[in-house]
């Protein structure tokens, strides 16, 4: 037997979670859209990562 | 039976409902008031970041909001003015406030530091720590001083603006908090001149309830004149100027005439007409506000333009 979405608490949570959805989405283009203005500033956009880096100088 | 008969009698929330926790019409004021102590601040920004900043201090605001209404949700219960907020209303439950506010204060600071500098997204932990902790679970239901110092929460925003551009604390900025904290006794009180019964039923020790009316009268009346001058300085500092001026002393001296006004009822000519002077200068103190503000970025619109006359004295 299949189940049916056509119950109004369906319709319901698909407009939540379309909702969601685009806070989300528009969450991920904003954090690309900082971190490009910060890279286009000349920020330096390197970490530590666990591992010794080169490209990141660590000493004086 | 479907499975959703089982879910039927009890509400499911929706996306409205949680937006509804971060109170919106509290983050507008906020938003705005941030946006200008970012904009007027001497150091520009990127759009993006700007924005984002100013997002970020808005979502901080919403998470304390949150946090408020689950701490709150008791009293919000009996008082009409939040009734119907989502957790006395039962659309959303307490410890998901509290879960969504504190996740909310989490991410906002983190992103504000991200995307402005670390004093900035300090300033902001700051701010909810103060509204969330030292206003409502602490001073709210223990002074009438409650909202003059829980106040500060709400000036706070346009310091964490300017320090979202420069990095720092200035006197511009200091300026424009302490209009906003000079500012919200005589805008609260005239709101709870005309909803004491409100505050009194759920034991909430409002200075119109332990103090009574006409010593709340007199009070705002102090913080009104107290404001004016605070309003004024601002125009002889470096985002002040001659527009802002003016707009200073037009709506100072209107906000004064409307304290004045308030000052002097007796409460049966108040009662008489339902409290027809309170509300309306309840009213105009938003206005108060959001013109001082908006002179603000006029000024500053006219220095990026360099339309600001040189003769404008800067004192400090």
């Amino acid at each position: 037997m299949s189940i049916k979405k056509d119950h109004d608490l369906h319709k319901k949570r698909g407009k939540s979670n379309l909702m969601l959805g685009l806070v989300l989405g528009g969450f991920v283009a904003l954090v690309f859209g900082i971190t490009i203005a910060k890279m286009t500033a000349g920020h330096n956009m390197e970490a530590a990562d666990h591992v010794l880096r080169p490209a990141l100088s660590y000493a004086k | 039976m479907t499975d959703a008969t089982v879910t039927q009698n009890t509400y499911d929330a929706e996306f409205g409902d949680y937006y509804a926790l971060l109170k919106p019409r509290v983050m507008t004021l906020v938003v705005f008031t941030a946006a200008v102590g970012l904009i007027v601040a001497p150091v520009p920004m990127p759009f993006i970041l700007a924005f984002s900043s100013i997002l970020f201090i808005a979502l901080g605001a919403g998470a304390s909001g949150a946090l408020n209404m689950w701490w709150d949700a008791d009293i919000d219960e009996i008082m009409k003015r939040t009734q119907s907020r989502p957790v006395p209303s039962g659309r959303v439950s307490a410890n998901s406030a509290m879960i969504m506010g504190l996740w909310l204060s989490v991410l906002s600071v983190a992103m504000l530091g991200l995307a402005s500098n670390w004093f900035a997204a300090f300033c902001l932990a700051f701010t909810i720590f103060f509204y969330a902790v030292v206003y409502s679970m602490w001073l709210k239901r223990s002074t009438p001083q409650n909202i003059v110092i829980g106040g500060a929460a709400g000036a706070f925003p346009p310091m964490v603006g300017w320090a979202a551009a420069t990095g720092g604390v200035a006197i511009e900025s200091v300026l424009m908090f302490a209009v906003i904290f000079m500012w919200t006794p005589p805008h609260f009180w005239a709101l709870a001149l005309f909803m004491n019964e409100d505050y009194s039923d759920a034991g909430v020790p409002m200075m119109t309830v332990t103090h009574g009316k006409p010593h709340t009268r007199r009070q705002m009346w102090y913080y009104t004149l107290l404001l004016a001058p605070i309003a004024l300085v601002i125009s002889f500092t470096s985002i002040g100027g001659p527009i802002y001026f003016v707009a200073a002393v037009v709506l100072s001296a209107m906000f004064i005439k409307h304290a004045w006004g308030v000052l002097g009822r007796a409460e049966d000519t108040a009662i008489a007409d339902s409290y027809a002077a309170e509300r309306k200068m309840f009213r105009f103190s938003l206005l108060h506000l959001f013109g001082l503000f908006t002179a603000l970025l006029v000024e500053a619109a006219m220095r990026a333009l360099e339309l600001s006359p040189t003769y404008w004295p800067v004192w400090i």
